[in-house]
């Protein structure tokens, strides 16, 4: 074997494993992030996969129209925004169910996203750039597995936020209580609608900003295909992280992980029965399910208001 | 009366608030509105042939479609029927192909029998982690979902591959003889009459015999359930076992009925589709046929703007996501103002009950707080 | 359950059915009105892969005169396709239907064939049988292995550490075949070189692909290639991690100017025109269309500015011989990589071979199973 780029064998199925936490977790991260933040206020929204589509495509177009991928960022994050405002303003309506807009948001977002992306999909537009935190490394493969997309050290940086804010200040406590208990919020005289809206719009941003970094950073361009239902995968994850932003973090790693082990099982060359491999994401996440729950213990933490989890 | 009237009224007033906004959209996009209005019309319901063409692609939907409602009467999100239908698709055609009968009739209700009970058992898993693990069903659903689709595909690729099925892995093909035929009548294959039958059954059941009612006493409210003497967790899983079959049943009709083989083309997305008619017609099995037909007529509708108007496919999901959009909302209109205004004019009596009563019971606790 | 009540009715099968509903094509002809053309895909007809190359050729027949095209993209291989190309027959008057994915055929356009005699489909991918599958029907595909052969032997020649990536989306024949020409390819340069190939599970899935193609690179292959719908992701991938390229479907040079060797490209426009044309002259038109290099039907990629002209000169002598119809890739002794022969010394498997359309292995020096 020649010595130009030393293959790693085995070795390489933990190191995709860690690379692929690290890259495929950001839509992840940030949508259930979102999530965790409209969740808790009460409200659910399903539709962020047709938000993650609709950014991803805006980002895309953004990007390509200004030359600059970050006006695509800026663009993702105004389109999930309007989305998010949309949900909102709708289940303030008497009768109207969240998780039902949330579908019917899901697939005008999608279709919206097909429509307007169609001439978008063979150019090539500027992306985002990356953080190279494998310097200090001779390895390549390592080196380019630490080429780290800022969005993701963002996203880590915002669910300590996120942890801290819920806990510490009065704009998380106005959003815990709306979410906890719409009766104990009117006692104290908060204003129950417009802190879900704002809520829902906040995850309509992350939702976003999830699909530009599908669209921007990796893979990197805007295709029909590009979300394999990572927006709908993201919202299940707030539930399995028990609407704990720290814990959406470590369920995101734990997923993009998985995902690539997949890949990385056959670059080493185990390919039979390939696509059990490529359903360890999900077979995982549900054997935690089942060792972590209780009848008793598994909705600690749900928001009162939630339509969801109603016990 | 009256409020019979309303329910079909308002969500027709909201269907054709969404096609102005729609020709709104096309407009803006470049098409003529009235032209593709007119197409609309002609491909989803225009002649004998759109029928069938709407009818065909509808027949799908209502089992899928059922697969959520039933388990939804019981404060169930179950949005994992595509698993159950995969797998019910190949359930049915490992008795269909290796099966000991080979008299049609037998055969074809083993197959379909087979099919929902494998459903049953996908869905009812979810409703028995429900219950004994205390996992929330919506989360679990969605990753048995990706996992019954991965089975299909590692079967038909894998252990129960006919070589002879080249670039389209599948099961050996069911003998012809087999095959489900039409439902009388229609050019439809025999999966319309089912869908029918499965959902007069379910609704009848759910609207007129205790079942029914037990169902909903265990989704408004499972402590009062359990203090009624009722054993909570039973209904949990019969209901999500009850939806399940009715998504394997769906695959197992797409097998006999279209397919004749288990392969990757049962990942259709019909379960999906599932979801969102049975959120549209409030979990009410009766009106998820209606619905469907709305929606595989949508569907038929769309080849013929593509094929005359060269618009793509995306065009109908944007009216398929108004539209959707719109009856959610409407259901805000209903009830008080229109009953006063109908009062002032005709002195109609207001009724005394609520008009959104309980098929979406799951539904009604945010917004109640949320209109006081 | 309810299935009792109405099986019993198990009805006749449709093609009892088929007589009676006319097709308009000759008629329509003699009216001096166009010939109206379906063309049915599979995925978006702007997708940079599979279903542009297919849109591509028919924006070419559009402009034929006496031809009208009519197009439905994303076309589920289920009752939906059925439907389709019944409502394009019924409602559009279609006497000539190119139904592009090969998930259509068996049993949706066999199924509607039978209904409409008079109406000619044309399946892409297919194995049209004498005497088991309808006249009316037919197959046309094009031997891309050949371009793919070429693509190899270009891989081989840059590669330093002589190992090539390949993805690809499900171990189907097609792609099995694309595979082992591609690695024979490149070992006719280098006999060390191996093929690594990771199956992705489904045809577009840009996540999974873009991991796969990380993984490969990691894995120390500097060369990646692709069967996949889109391979833009693929070329993208390689273009940033610093790996050469060849690409699939159609060229994805302007994606990776430094990286791009050259590409397995499809040209439809030629089987298109030959059946399009056999149907306008009311003739019988072929059930089973093949066609290379030589042909037409495929075509290579300019090559990239990393070739070397040497590497240029090789391939295109071979590709001077394909041309002409004197190459054979598939030629004995081949063996697949668990050591067993799979064609014997002295077997020559021309392209022609209905035998290398059910191609279930790979080839020695290709790592993966199937």
């Amino acid at each position: 074997m020649s010595a130009a780029a030393e293959s790693l064998g085995w070795l390489g199925v933990p190191l995709a494993v860690f690379a692929g936490a690290i890259r495929v977790s950001t839509p992840f991260m940030l949508v259930s992030l979102g999530e965790c933040i409209t969740e808790k206020s009460g409200r659910i929204n399903l539709g962020l996969e047709g938000i993650l589509v609709m950014g991803a495509m805006a980002a895309y177009a953004a990007s390509l129209k200004t030359g600059s991928p970050w006006f695509g960022l800026w663009a993702a994050a105004g389109v999930g925004a309007a989305f998010g405002l949309l949900h909102g303003l709708l289940c303030s309506l008497k009768r109207v169910n969240d998780i039902a807009i949330g579908i019917a948001l899901m697939l005008f977002g999608t279709g919206l996203a097909f429509f307007l992306g169609k001439s978008y999909i063979q150019p090539k537009a500027p992306n985002l750039p990356s953080i190279p935190l494998g310097f200090w490394t001779d390895n390549p493969q390592l080196a380019n597995a630490l080429n780290v997309n800022p969005l993701f050290p963002a996203g880590v940086l915002l669910a300590f936020f996120l942890h801290w804010a819920f806990r510490n200040t009065s704009w998380g406590l106005k959003v815990r209580i709306v979410g906890d208990s719409a009766d104990a919020a009117l006692a104290l005289g908060y204003k129950i609608i417009p802190v879900r809206i704002v809520a829902t719009m906040c995850g309509g941003v992350l939702a976003g900003l999830g699909g530009a970094f599908l669209s921007l950073y990796y893979p990197g361009s805007w295709n029909e295909a590009l979300s394999s239902g990572q927006g709908i995968i993201a919202v299940a994850l707030v539930i399995f992280a028990r609407w704990q932003p720290l814990r959406c973090v470590g369920a995101a790693l734990l997923f993009g992980g998985a995902g690539a082990l997949g890949p990385a099982l056959q670059a080493a060359g185990v390919s039979s029965g390939y696509h059990l491999f490529n359903a360890a994401p999900y077979v995982l996440t549900l054997l935690i399910l089942i060792a972590s729950c209780s009848p008793t213990r598994s909705l600690q933490g749900a928001p009162g208001e939630l339509s969801l989890t109603r016990s | 009366m009256n409020s019979t009237l309303e329910r079909i009224l308002v969500p027709l007033g909201a269907v054709a608030v969404s096609l102005l906004l729609f020709a709104l959209f096309v407009a803006l996009a470049g098409y003529p509105p009235l032209d593709v209005f007119a197409l609309l019309y002609k491909g989803g319901f225009g002649s004998s042939f759109s029928w069938n063409n709407s009818l065909q692609r509808a027949a799908p939907l209502i089992l899928t479609g059922l697969a959520v409602a039933i388990p939804a009467r019981a404060g169930l999100v179950i949005i994992g029927g595509e698993g159950a239908m995969v797998l019910g698709g190949l359930a049915a055609a490992i008795v269909g192909v290796w099966g000991p009968v080979h008299i049609p009739l037998v055969a074809q209700i083993i197959m379909l029998l087979s099919g929902a009970l494998v459903g049953a058992i996908w869905i009812g898993l979810c409703g028995w982690m429900r219950h004994a693990r205390g996992i929330n069903e919506t989360i679990s659903s969605l990753l048995m979902a990706y996992i019954g689709i991965a089975l299909l595909n590692h079967f038909v690729e894998g252990p129960l591959k006919d070589p002879n099925s080249l670039n389209k892995p599948s099961t050996p093909p069911i003998p012809d003889a087999n095959m489900l035929g039409l439902t009388p009548g229609f050019d439809v294959h025999m999966g319309l009459l089912i869908g029918v039958v499965v959902a007069l059954i379910a609704w009848a059941v759910l609207r007129f015999t205790t079942l029914g009612f037990a169902l909903k006493v265990v989704g408004g409210n499972p402590r009062a359930a359990q203090l009624a003497g009722l054993r909570v967790g039973r209904w949990i899983i019969g209901a999500c076992a009850a939806g399940g079959a009715a998504a394997g049943l769906s695959g197992a009709v797409e097998v006999a009925a279209v397919h004749g083989a288990a392969n990757a083309s049962l990942i259709s997305g019909y379960g999906n589709a599932g979801i969102l008619i049975a959120f549209m017609a409030r979990h009410n099995p009766l009106a998820i046929i209606p619905v469907a037909v709305l929606i595989g007529g949508i569907g038929a509708a769309g080849g013929m703007l593509q094929r005359r108007l060269d618009m793509p496919d995306a065009t109908v999901i944007v009216l398929q996501g108004m539209a959707f959009i719109a009856i959610l909302a409407s259901e805000a209109v209903m009830g008080s103002p229109w009953r006063r205004i109908a009062q002032r004019l005709w002195g109609i009596e207001p009724a005394t009950t609520p008009v959104a009563p309980a098929p979406v019971t799951v539904l009604a606790k945010s917004s109640t707080l949320e209109a006081a | 359950m309810a299935g009792q009540k109405f099986d019993r009715r198990n009805f006749l099968k449709i093609a009892a059915a088929s007589g009676a509903l006319a097709a308009v094509s000759q008629s329509a002809l003699a009216q001096g009105k166009p010939l109206v053309v379906g063309f049915i895909y599979v995925g978006a007809r702007d997708d940079f892969g599979y279903n542009q190359a297919h849109a591509q050729a028919a924006a070419v027949i559009k402009k034929m005169p006496g031809i009208k095209v009519i197009e439905e993209e994303k076309v589920a291989e289920t009752v939906a396709v059925q439907k389709t190309m019944e409502a394009m027959i019924e409602q559009d008057g279609a006497s000539l239907i190119f139904a592009t994915s090969f998930g259509y055929f068996d049993p949706h356009v066999l199924k509607v064939a039978a209904k409409y005699p008079k109406v000619f489909f044309a399946h892409c991918g297919g194995m049209w049988t004498e005497g088991k599958h309808p006249k009316n029907v037919g197959s046309f595909f094009g031997y891309i292995d050949e371009c793919q052969y070429l693509s190899g032997m270009i891989a081989a020649s840059v590669s330093k550490t002589k190992k090539g990536g390949f993805i690809a989306a499900k171990p189907i024949p097609q792609v099995l075949r694309n595979i082992n020409a591609f690695t024979m390819g490149a070992q006719s340069v280098d006999p060390a070189f191996t093929t690594h190939v990771i199956f992705t599970g489904d045809w577009s899935l840009p996540v999974k692909e873009a991991e796969a193609s990380n993984s490969l690179v990691d894995q120390g292959a500097d060369v990646l290639t692709c069967h996949v719908d889109g391979p833009k992701v693929v070329v993208e991938t390689a273009e940033k991690r610093g790996v050469f390229t060849t690409g699939y479907h159609a060229s994805q040079a302007k994606l990776a100017p430094k990286g791009y060797l050259t590409g397995a490209e499809w040209d439809w426009v030629a089987p298109y025109k030959t059946l399009v044309e056999a149907v306008k002259s009311g003739k019988q038109p072929p059930n089973f269309l093949r066609g290379g290099l030589k042909e037409g039907f495929v075509k290579m990629s300019p090559y990239g500015p990393a070739v070397p002209a040497k590497a240029k000169t090789a391939a295109d002598t071979v590709k001077a011989k394909m041309v002409k119809g004197e190459f054979v890739i598939f030629k004995g002794p081949i063996k697949d990589n668990k050591g067993a022969t799979v064609v014997a010394a002295g077997v020559s498997q021309g392209q022609q071979d209905p035998v290398l359309e059910g191609m279930n292995y790979l080839v020695a020096g290709v790592v993966g199973s199937i």
